[in-house]
């Protein structure tokens, strides 16, 4: 049981850092996951491998250690955490330097023709956003100008 | 008490001259001077009660289990250097209101001045070991200022960098010693140590204690071979090398070597190291200063020459020879301090301070040329001033030492070749300055100073007659009371009388004076000697190894990380491969004694299928649906193995987690690219990549073997013990998160509130590609909230909230708790989202996540913060059984709050992830200025 349990976690990092080591922020992302599985089963390993024993003082005769599995607990959620503020960083990466390449370099950006046609499309209403408000701003200006103009 | 004020006076005068500088120059020249002259004050009505032998303690405890106290001490020694600190530091002050001209800034001057003397008092009065550390770093960074203060001037950047390098690193090397100083002696405080020298003598660190001492003593002191940095710290202005240079800062390795001579010192290394050191530093700054053009260059390498002088003396072993140090470092002090001050005032008045367009001064500055001449005749020995008395002594001990065996009569003999230089270089100042025909082709027309600038010289040269003159009444107390805090032992008999008789040493004397005039005689001939050496300049020298330095580690750096994440990524992990890997050669088995469980065919199935869905997500990691379809199994399997290792809890966070990770995962899919180019599609970096994965899985793998095998020694009984008793609860996992470690579940918390803030913030005003087919052509589903999963979700909701209350009502004494709630609901309200849309659920939910979380965080706080209205520590909480009718025996424990706090955090958290991720695509997304 122990073999299996930790060649399974060896096959984890393997894959893991596999995947960490591509260029695209996808399989990354995925490494990651895989990678936090591995380490979780790692750390709650550190407690041993027990059978019906959860740690319900009354339940069983030989508990399970409680300690790893609290540690593991929280690092579930907050590898959870952790995997969002990743994948949120490569959508934002990706809208910001149009493609998903980990080293944030410039590439030209992929597009389809559908994307083309949207990017423009959001162009356009910037521009309008733009305009928009430089109305006020000429306001302001004018303002100033009469005030320039008011002797002092 | 007044001990403290002694050095709190000067610290607090920092601020004066820094007030008042728009008094005027002389305002704040008194100013300045005001807390100093306190001080003095003070110092002074401790006199008596010091030359009989009393020792002021004063002490703060502050840390004390680092042993770091604030504490301070008045001995004789401490008493010396305080009076040369405070007395010589006025006098600077005073000269420095005329020497500096208008456009410096004299307020900053002043105010570095004094955080010099702070610190440097602060070396001196320190009876803690850490805290005199402290100080002496504060010295090498004032020093620093001081001598950087024209920073205008190249060499004054180039020669601070330089005084700031070589003495930092020989702080370091201090800091080193004295922590093993007090690690030897088990305490940090001076006083406990001084009685301790046999203990540390005799300790097997010694040798190390010893090198690293001294390299923290020459380094300040500017012993060989970390002289060359003292000539170049001349770059300050003249009152800085008067004060600093001379007086104070250099003195401060050899007062270390007073100080922390009854503890180290008596033994062979010490002898020996110390006396060589000194005796080479003395021999080489006599010899250059004497083929110094420039005035103040004369005097740096002659203070050199005399730091080495008073090293040696330290190094000879008897007690007479520490005696004589101590007398050298007042009379050196006092002499070399109005040295520098005349050279000073040459420069100020001439406008030059080359030797070889300075001649014949005596006409145009007659009286400063005298107290010059008085001056430099002490520096050279001459009989009736306090250089003769201290040189006298300095011979009478080297021929009183046994320190190199049978070759001992080295020293006598090179002592006085010593002696012999400075006599020729004392000459050269006195005779090529003020004599030896015209001015050059002088920049200004000489003339005597302002009437103030010269007092401070006037009181120097008067002290030196006077010591020299009478040398019993004038400093018989001080140097008694400062030897015997030197030698802590019983002072031997000593006489400061003019004459001792026809004996050695006055023959040494003579021979000095006499080799010292035929070597001036003969300087032509010398100098033409010199001139066939290449004149190699210190300053490029140490520059151009600093610049070699910075150009490798910029290289080495760029070589490392060349901007590619992946590259650095690669590294990173081979590195970590490495780490870990080798200490598993030194493991005999990777198979331990632990017993081991056997195998069944169900755990068998399930590890097959998880190793086939990794290499499913691994191989089709391109195929974005296939890979992440794979790696929910494994998360799954994953699920299955902590239900079936006996950890319920985590079994079901990993489960509800999981399906949170999945979905977001599915929304991201829309906006990543659909069809990645192919960028590394190299086999190579392949193959590599895939064998160090595959090794480093294996170390890994093999780690988690060999500590499965292996018994078990578990803090965790504790924790079961007192689960019930201490924590109210049967489920020692949930005990342990909100009660034991209920601090820690608190940071979590907080990082989760922090992780959810970030995600907000990159996902305002994000400018997306939202394509509205997919890369085949086909457009999206018109259908985009199924009837059927809307209605079976909106019934399942009640059901999924309840499921949520029982779990994290329960979870105190059984699997729950509100990790797992907090992700059931979380789980339930996306579902919600996903069957009806942002608006449909933003009319009948309008609830800010953003505030969800604070409520959350501040509950859990709040809960922590309860126990303290009960006078108990942080987070302890409070449990109690109830009866009601219907509903029977329930428990009311506080901990149930801060786990309400930690569920509505998840949910918050969870819920500003998702649905601001899920908006994107709709006309709710955050906008410019929606945060």
């Amino acid at each position: 049981m122990e073999f299996t349990f930790a060649m399974s976690v060896g096959v984890l990092t393997t894959a893991g850092i596999y995947l960490m080591l591509r260029a695209q922020t996808f399989p990354v992302i995925l490494g990651l996951t895989l990678l936090s599985y591995a380490v979780n089963l790692f750390l709650f390993a550190s407690g041993r491998l027990t059978v019906n024993g959860a740690a319900i003082v009354g339940h069983s005769q030989a508990y399970a250690d409680p300690l790893p599995q609290a540690l593991v607990l929280t690092a579930i959620v907050i590898g959870f955490a952790m995997t969002a503020f990743v994948l949120i960083l490569a959508i934002r990466a990706r809208s910001d330097l149009g493609n998903d390449h980990v080293d944030g370099r410039e590439l030209p950006p992929e597009r389809s023709a559908m994307e083309d046609a949207l990017a423009n499309r959001i162009e356009k209403n910037q521009a309008r956003q733009n305009r928009s408000r430089k109305k006020p701003a000429n306001h302001q200006q004018a303002q100033q100008n009469n005030v320039k103009r008011k002797p002092t | 008490m007044n001990v403290f004020w002694i050095l709190l006076l000067p610290l607090a005068g920092i601020l004066l001259p820094v007030l008042f500088a728009r008094f005027g120059r002389t305002v704040s020249a008194w100013l300045t001077a005001l807390m100093p002259a306190l001080a003095l004050g003070i110092l002074l009505q401790h006199a008596t009660e010091v030359f009989s032998g009393e020792v002021s303690v004063f002490s703060i405890p502050w840390v004390p289990l680092l042993g770091l106290n604030l504490s301070l001490h008045l001995d004789g020694l401490a008493f010396l250097f305080c009076l040369l600190i405070l007395g010589i530091g006025l006098l600077i002050i005073l000269y420095a209101r005329y020497y500096l001209s208008e456009s410096d800034n004299m307020a900053l001057f002043y105010a570095y001045l004094l955080f010099f003397m702070s610190a440097m008092l602060g070396v001196v009065l320190s009876a803690n070991l850490l805290q005199l550390w402290l100080f002496w770093e504060l010295t090498s960074i004032s020093s620093f200022l001081l001598i950087s203060f024209w920073w205008h001037k190249s060499e004054a950047r180039k020669g601070a960098r330089m005084a700031l390098t070589v003495t930092g690193a020989g702080g370091l090397a201090l800091l080193g010693a004295l922590l093993m100083i007090g690690h030897v002696a088990g305490t940090y405080e001076l006083r406990e140590i001084l009685a301790m020298g046999d203990v540390l003598r005799n300790s097997e660190h010694y040798p190390v204690i010893l090198t690293l001492f001294l390299l923290g003593a020459f380094t300040k002191s500017a012993q060989f071979p970390f002289q060359f940095w003292l000539p170049h710290a001349m770059a300050a202005p003249t009152p800085v090398s008067a004060y600093l240079h001379s007086a104070t800062m250099v003195k401060a390795g050899v007062f270390l070597l007073a100080r922390f001579y009854p503890v180290l010192a008596d033994t062979e290394a010490w002898f020996v190291a110390v006396s060589l050191t000194g005796m080479a530093t003395m021999l080489l700054g006599a010899y250059i200063a004497l083929f110094k053009h420039d005035l103040k260059g004369l005097l740096a390498y002659s203070t050199v020459s005399h730091l080495g002088l008073i090293t040696l003396l330290f190094g000879l072993g008897t007690r007479l020879a520490a005696v004589a140090a101590v007398f050298h470092i007042i009379n050196h002090a006092v002499f070399k301090a109005s040295l520098f001050m005349a050279a000073g005032i040459i420069d100020h008045e001439s406008g030059t301070r080359d030797m070889r367009k300075l001649n014949g001064l005596w006409k145009y500055m007659p009286y400063t040329a005298t107290l010059a001449m008085v001056a430099a005749s002490s520096m050279a020995g001459v009989p009736l001033l306090n250089g003769f008395l201290s040189k006298e002594m300095l011979f009478t001990e080297t021929l009183n030492q046994s320190t190199l065996g049978a070759l001992s009569w080295w020293i006598p003999l090179l002592t006085t070749a010593g002696g012999a230089f400075a006599v020729a270089y004392s000459l050269r100042f006195m005779h090529d300055v003020f004599f030896n025909g015209e001015p050059i082709d002088l920049p200004k027309t000489p003339h005597e100073p302002p009437r103030y600038m010269r007092v401070p010289v006037e009181v120097l040269v008067v002290v030196c007659l006077l010591v020299g003159i009478f040398p019993h009444f004038m400093v018989g107390d001080l140097l008694a009371a400062a030897s015997a805090a030197v030698l802590q032992a019983d002072l031997p008999v000593f006489s400061l009388a003019i004459w001792h008789g026809f004996n050695f040493p006055l023959l040494m004397s003579a021979l000095a004076v006499l080799g010292g005039l035929t070597l001036y005689i003969n300087r032509r001939h010398l100098f033409g000697f010199q001139m066939q050496f290449a004149d190699r300049d210190a300053k490029y020298m140490f520059e151009e190894q600093v610049q070699k330095l910075i150009a490798r580690v910029t290289t080495l750096h760029k070589w490392l990380d060349n901007g590619s994440l992946q590259r650095s990524m690669f590294l990173l992990i081979l590195l970590a491969l490495v780490v870990s890997a080798a200490p598993l050669f030194d493991l005999l088995d990777a198979i331990g004694t632990h017993p081991q469980l056997p195998i069944n065919w169900v755990v068998g199935f399930c590890a097959g299928l998880m190793v086939a869905a990794t290499f499913v997500t691994l191989w089709w990691s391109h195929l974005r649906l296939v890979a992440l379809i794979a790696l929910s199994v494994v998360g799954l399997i994953v699920s299955i193995a902590f239900a079936y290792f006996s950890a319920p809890d985590l079994a079901l966070t990993q489960l509800s987690v999981e399906v949170v990770t999945i979905l977001l995962f599915l929304l991201a899919l829309f906006f990543l690219p659909q069809k990645s180019p192919v960028i590394d599609s190299n086999l190579t970096t392949i193959v590599r990549d895939f064998s160090v994965a595959a090794l480093f899985g294996s170390v890994i793998g093999t780690i988690c073997y060999a500590m499965l095998t292996r018994p078990l020694d578990s803090i965790s009984d504790y924790f079961v013990a007192n689960s019930k008793s201490g924590g109210g609860g049967t489920n020692v996992v949930n005990v342990i998160l909100v009660d034991f470690r209920g601090f820690d579940t608190l940071g979590e918390i907080t990082v989760l509130g922090i992780a959810a803030l970030g995600i907000y913030k990159l996902l305002a005003q994000i400018l997306l590609y939202m394509p509205s087919a997919d890369n085949k052509g086909y457009r999206w589903s018109k259908e985009r909230h199924p009837f059927l999963l809307a209605v079976v979700s909106q019934s399942l909701l009640p059901l999924a909230l309840l499921v949520s209350a029982y779990i994290f009502l329960r979870g105190h004494n059984m699997p729950g708790g509100g990790f797992i709630a907090g992700l059931i609901t979380a789980i339930a309200l996306i579902q919600q989202y996903v069957a009806h849309g942002v608006v449909w659920m933003k009319e009948r939910m309008p609830i800010n996540y953003l505030g969800l979380i604070a409520s959350g965080l501040f509950i859990a706080t709040l809960s922590g913060l309860g126990s303290w209205a009960f006078g108990r520590n942080f987070l302890t909480t409070w449990f109690d059984h109830y009866h009601l009718p219907l509903v029977g025996e329930f428990e009311l424990a506080s901990a149930m709050v801060f786990d309400f706090g930690v569920y509505l955090t998840v949910i918050g958290a969870t819920l500003l992830i998702l649905a601001n991720l899920g908006k994107l695509t709709t006309s709710e997304r955050l906008k410019a200025g929606d945060d």
